[in-house]
């Protein structure tokens, strides 16, 4: 835990609640808002303290709970990020950004330079960080809510889990688990489809394969997960080595199993 | 602690005569923005609406990808309307090879998904970051305490959009059904048969809110703009194709979009600029589709629009919130028009082979016209990616509208003047997410 920030302004009964963006595509904070059926009554339980996205009306710091959304990519954030945890008792990551870097940490593995004047000609007046780094590289995260999207209905647990004062029943067990649980037949053992979902976290519910699709990580690397395995495995299914590292670095790649199994693809790719 | 504010213009003591209006964090818009308005007297001596969310760089990540990868990558430039990001670059893919989704039922499919992405984005832009503007609230939780059951209206619509999204696409943000040359599973009729009760429900709803939308109370501004947006081929209300049009007199494929319209970068934002090359700047949007395409409205549409008092053109941009209901009405109609016809297709996609190549694809986001272009190699690798959304090509056009809102409110009290203008950025839905990712930048590496 990091330091305690002091009196916050909300009451026992109905804490403070702040949502901060980073960088970020806004879809996570955006399942606050397609909370249709429950976001009024989310109001009653927590006072929405500072969500510029859905309010222009900003209550002061310190906040019970702080969502926090993105990535950081630039020195003010990284500055910006130390005094939201300053002033936030709880905080909890929402999405793959904010727990690890999201797409936007593909520059992660390229050289940035090369990266930009590929694209972009002329000097620029704004300043970016050569990485795109996930919030506990720069503090202390008391929870960390996965996906691209998360799931509005895991939120709606942590959230109630932090009002119970108990621990969010979140499991960190592998996407293949939700599809036996719904008894969707496996895509890659049926179809010889390619797979992320044997080494991904579990949360979105197991959509992709219920859409003939293989999981494409974008809940990010589940507890120890085995991605030698499961990489010779796809290249028995006949994926290539780029094909591996492109499915190893996408919403999720800078992850540290993940960037592990694509960078060591890439370089057997020479 | 402060409220994560953005940089804006140096603050300082302004000078004698001098009046300044800024907002340092944008409420109720998609993104990180700034406003800042500097008068000299009467006259507006600077008006910007800044960007300062940092860029994400897609179009350089994308170099190097498959292009079976765009519509997942791309996606996620915008968690609010990540199908119009899917639907440009499926079709700038396909135009790539050679292959045409024009008609039938997978056609019929993205047009739905895309409906419902509609529904979900105006519902929440109508109730949740536009109407506490004109009822005086700070946010529409605020706004429910007093109007319960306004809110609930608009929850519904939304709600009613979000399934469409979540059954065709498999999750509202960044739904994994679609790909390059049409879907991974296409729904059966009778998976669709559950969308038909809360679509009709949608559309009364969505009929409703054009009526209560044409009884706020609009300030008199008027604007004369370049109105630019799709026209379908076939007649349709534009949603999911078409060439480019505006009532100015361009008129041309997407493939020369790059011809007519030039994107300029200034200091001031972390976006380029968009104009038409031979006039400056233009409005994309609900009030550039309906400009051109009123006519083509549905029934019950185009009835709600009469009603309202709206003519074949809209200028009031407040008033965009009733153009924005009557698409909703579109929405929800399309919506059912297409579940009513829909056939189960053959095959959930047709087959997508890559050649070396330049495609583009343009569709009409919530916001108004996104524009992808791809360069391609036979593999299939993406070699170059140009995108240019709504908000950078409304950018302009919102800078102007914000003089002219200015000019007529001069005599207005300063906080009041302020919440107008930023009630004026809001009239145009800007999606910041979208907006900065086309930047030139320096590396600070700390």
């Amino acid at each position: 835990m990091a330091e305690d920030p002091g009196a916050v302004t909300g009451t026992p009964d109905r804490p403070t609640l702040a949502v901060w963006k980073f960088s970020s595509c806004d879809g996570c904070q955006l399942s606050v808002l397609d909370c249709e059926d429950e976001l009024l009554t989310l109001a009653d339980r927590v006072q929405i303290a500072y969500f510029p996205e859905a309010s222009s009306a900003a209550v002061e710091g310190p906040y019970d709970v702080s969502l926090v959304e993105g990535s950081i990519t630039t020195p003010g954030d990284a500055q910006r990020i130390r005094e939201v945890r300053a002033g936030s008792r709880t905080l909890i990551t929402i999405g793959a950004c904010a727990t690890a870097g999201g797409i936007q940490a593909l520059r992660n593995f390229a050289d940035v330079e090369d990266f930009v004047s590929a694209v972009y000609a002329s000097p620029e007046f704004i300043s970016t960080l050569a990485e795109s780094t996930p919030i506990s590289a720069h503090v202390p995260v008391d929870f960390e809510l996965n996906g691209c999207p998360i799931n509005k209905r895991q939120l709606l647990e942590v959230i109630s889990a932090h009002l119970a004062r108990r621990r969010p029943r979140v499991r960190a067990h592998s996407v293949c688990v939700e599809c036996k649980r719904r008894m969707t037949v496996c895509v890659m053992v049926a179809h010889g489809t390619t797979c992320l979902g044997p080494v991904t976290h579990a949360g979105c519910g197991a959509i992709c394969p219920s859409y003939d699709r293989g999981c494409y990580g974008c809940y990010g690397p589940m507890e120890t997960p085995n991605t030698t395995s499961l990489s010779a495995r796809m290249e028995q299914l006949g994926a290539g080595e780029l094909d591996i590292v492109r499915m190893f670095r996408t919403f999720t790649g800078a992850a540290e199993p993940f960037a592990r199994a694509s960078t060591e693809h890439e370089r057997d790719a020479g | 602690m402060s409220a994560g504010a953005g940089p804006g213009p140096e603050a300082g003591e302004p000078a004698e005569g001098t009046r300044v209006l800024r907002t340092d964090v944008l409420a109720r818009v998609e993104g990180e923005g700034a406003m800042y308005v500097r008068l000299d007297g009467r006259r507006v001596e600077e008006i910007e609406l800044r960007i300062y969310e940092p860029p994400r760089f897609f179009e350089a990540l994308l170099r190097g990808r498959a292009f079976t990868e765009a519509p997942d990558i791309t996606a996620r430039i915008c968690g609010i309307c990540p199908v119009a990001y899917q639907m440009s670059a499926v079709r700038a893919m396909e135009d790539a090879c050679g292959v045409h989704v024009e008609q039938g039922p997978l056609r019929d499919l993205r047009r739905l998904i895309y409906c419902g992405e509609w529904i979900e984005s105006h519902s929440l832009h109508v109730y949740m970051l536009h109407a506490p503007d004109f009822l005086g609230f700070s946010s529409v939780v605020e706004m429910a305490a007093e109007h319960r059951d306004l809110v609930e209206r608009g929850l519904r619509i939304k709600r009613a959009g979000n399934a469409v999204i979540e059954l065709v696409g498999g999750r509202e943000v960044h739904p994994v059904n679609v790909r390059v040359g049409g879907f991974y599973r296409a729904p059966t009729r009778s998976e669709l048969r559950v969308l038909v009760e809360p679509l009709q429900r949608a559309r009364e709803d969505a009929i409703a809110t054009v009526g209560w939308a044409s009884t706020l109370p609009f300030p008199a501004v008027e604007r004369s703009l370049e109105h630019v947006a799709l026209v379908d081929p076939d007649g349709e209300y534009p949603i999911d194709r078409g060439s480019i049009r505006s009532d100015r007199g361009l008129d041309i494929a997407p493939a020369e979009f790059a011809e007519h319209i030039v994107e300029e970068h200034v200091e001031r934002s972390n976006a380029l600029h968009a104009r038409i090359r031979e006039r400056g700047s233009y409005l994309a949007g609900p009030l550039a589709r309906y400009a051109l395409a009123s006519e083509r409205l549905s029934g019950p549409a185009a009835q709600a629009a009469r009603e309202a008092g709206l003519g074949a053109i809209c200028e009031n941009p407040f008033q965009s919130i009733v153009v924005r209901a009557v698409e909703l009405v579109e929405a929800c109609d399309q919506a059912l028009a297409i579940m009513e016809r829909y056939e189960e297709p053959d095959a959930p996609a047709v087959e997508v082979i890559p050649r070396a190549a330049v495609g583009h694809g343009a569709t009409e986001a919530p916001r108004g016209l996104l524009y992808h272009r791809y360069e391609i190699d036979a593999e299939g690798t993406i070699l170059d990616a140009t995108i240019v959304p709504p908000t950078s090509q409304n950018q302009l056009a919102i800078e102007d509208d914000l003089r002219a809102v200015v000019e007529e409110g001069i005599e207005l009290p300063d906080r009041e003047l302020s919440l107008r203008c930023e009630q004026a950025i809001r009239n145009h839905d800007p999606c910041i997410s979208c907006a900065t990712h086309f930047l030139t930048l320096t590396v600070d590496r700390g």
